[in-house]
């Protein structure tokens, strides 16, 4: 695999007055790459992701998102990149359909390309005979992998995952990796944040934060071997601990 | 003694049955497991549980007292954590554990030693917003104020969802102290791995219980020979998996595959031929203990 890269973060830094939140991150994702963002809660994670999606201006730093300067191109990343969180998704009293024709509109598809793509979409997901059924209605699992497909429903560069899948039971949770699995096998590289450590495992590659900094980033299979632990919940409690 | 007694009990939201026939035992001192997702019905039990939703059928008591009849003495003699951050995000630290100290009559001071071990842990902060604390501190100051009373049972509503790795294990440790305190855990979880850390537990999916035992027996109980499988790319693998007439299930765990096949004779000869015919190296195969996740995606399917 050619690694070309996406995403190339030199140095960022992030102060909030006196508090350093990003403390000179360093590190590249590569096309078509899942890439796992690690780390305590308060560790710098959310800040360093609003800074990538082009919402947040860094303190300092050389940062490119899909070639893109954060600083000055902040609308060409928000057109190349695709969002989504547990947090926020969809929105809950509008239908499937709707739902997926106003982010479109919002990611600036045509009217043929939104008939065409939210059809292949509902099919692809089984949720054709629910394309008028409001969105509260359907189960969590359902809602997630919606809003994953209608994250990426633009072709995205990089589609950004903040804690995608919690609270879903394991079966669910698994189905919605095939869905990343698939996005990445398409080149659609994946920026991932998650509590689950063996999720952690499904990433090619993991930077785990603490404090503001990342003090490891490598394959999983390298960091367990470097930390000598039998799995990442291993090597997230040496590393989060110290 | 039993401490909780649940009896058959459901409960509907209009059309929506959000529990069917639940019913299940907890005892003295012991730290008792929901483990389920989202929707499962958790959170309606523990409502009913601490008084504050009525069953549609069905009876439930804690330490003897009725949930219906009994429901003010039930409202003293147990601590219960929502599964929202219920705090008041306006008082302080010391203003937030003052004030559920007062609201059941009692003060800091005098239960003091049950909390210390926790409330330590945030006392340097006492002075800060409970709005402006970390994940971590929100949770150690929920529990030290659902602990403020003395209660003989804690009923805590997914205490650890949203919080990373190592406030999750810290958090448990907390427990088991308090269990050896012998104060009742009632807890519900949707991270599968924390099921090994209570004492007995009950896996719970869709509104019905499907199996309550001790997180060992429910491991010993998985009726396949479970198999971690790896070779080369994993999504290659479990698309190939899937797509075998061998396979009974095929699951990704991290870097492996779980696997069972439909025919145990043989399973591993069949599987090492099908993975070599279909191109794949460097194969590994080995028998593996399942855990809850395993035993709970086997319940569901």
């Amino acid at each position: 695999m050619e690694n070309q890269v996406v995403i190339t973060s030199k140095n960022m830094i992030k102060k909030f007055g006196d508090f350093v939140a990003n403390d000179h991150l360093n590190f590249e994702v590569y096309k078509g790459e899942i890439f796992g963002f690690l780390g305590a809660n308060g560790a710098g994670k959310t800040t360093a992701m609003k800074i990538l999606c082009g919402l947040l201006t860094p303190t300092s730093g050389e940062i490119f998102v899909g070639g893109f300067n954060v600083y000055t191109e902040t609308e060409k990343i928000k057109r190349s990149i695709g969002y989504m969180s547990q947090k926020f998704s969809l929105y809950e009293d509008l239908t499937v359909f709707e739902n997926i024709r106003f982010y479109s509109g919002i990611y600036g598809l045509s009217d043929a390309d939104i008939k065409m793509k939210s059809n292949n979409l509902m099919d692809k997901l089984g949720l054709s005979a629910q394309r008028n059924s409001l969105i509260s209605s359907l189960p969590l699992g359902w809602k997630q992998k919606l809003a994953f497909s209608i994250a990426i429903i633009h072709d995205p560069q990089i589609v950004f995952l903040d804690e995608p899948t919690g609270g879903v039971d394991p079966i669910t949770r698994r189905q919605f990796w095939d869905l990343i699995y698939d996005a990445a096998h398409n080149g659609i590289t994946v920026f991932v944040t998650t509590h689950y450590m063996d999720e952690a495992e499904y990433c090619d590659r993991i930077s785990i934060m603490v404090d503001g900094r990342i003090e490891a980033l490598d394959t999983p299979f390298n960091l367990m071997k470097t930390y000598n632990s039998e799995n990442m919940d291993g090597v997230f409690l040496k590393l989060a601990r110290a | 003694m039993k401490t909780v007694t649940v009896n058959n009990i459901s409960k509907s939201y209009s059309e929506v049955k959000a529990i069917e026939n639940i019913s299940f035992d907890v005892n003295e001192a012991e730290i008792f497991g929901l483990i389920g997702p989202d929707g499962a019905g958790k959170t309606t039990i523990f409502r009913i549980l601490t008084t504050l939703i009525l069953a549609d059928h069905g009876n439930a008591s804690l330490l003897n007292y009725d949930v219906v009849k009994d429901y003010k003495k039930i409202r003293q003699i147990i601590g219960y954590m929502p599964g929202r951050f219920s705090l008041y995000q306006d008082l302080t630290v010391e203003e937030n554990l003052n004030f559920f100290a007062t609201v059941f009559g009692t003060t800091i001071k005098e239960n003091y030693d049950l909390i210390k071990d926790i409330y330590q842990q945030i006392e340097p902060f006492k002075k800060r917003r409970a709005g402006a604390l970390s994940g971590g501190m929100k949770q150690k100051l929920a529990l030290s104020c659902a602990l403020i009373h003395k209660p003989e049972i804690l009923i805590l509503d997914e205490p650890t969802t949203g919080v990373d790795a190592v406030s999750r294990k810290e958090f448990w440790e907390m427990l088991r102290q308090l269990k050896n305190r012998g104060i009742t855990i009632l807890v519900s979880t949707p991270y599968m791995d924390e099921a090994s850390l209570c004492d007995r537990v009950a896996l719970i999916q869709k509104g019905k219980i499907m199996q309550i035992d001790t997180p060992n027996k429910i491991v010993n109980n998985f009726e396949k020979t479970l198999y971690a499988v790896r070779a080369g790319n994993i999504y290659r693998l479990l698309q190939s998996l899937r797509e075998s007439e061998l396979t009974h299930s095929a699951y990704p765990f991290g870097q492996y595959v779980h696997y069972t096949a439909k025919e145990s004779l043989n399973d591993v000869a069949d599987l090492l031929d099908h993975l070599t015919r279909n191109g794949f190296q460097n194969i590994e195969i080995q028998e593996i203990k399942p855990n809850i996740e395993d035993c709970f995606m086997a319940l569901m399917s």
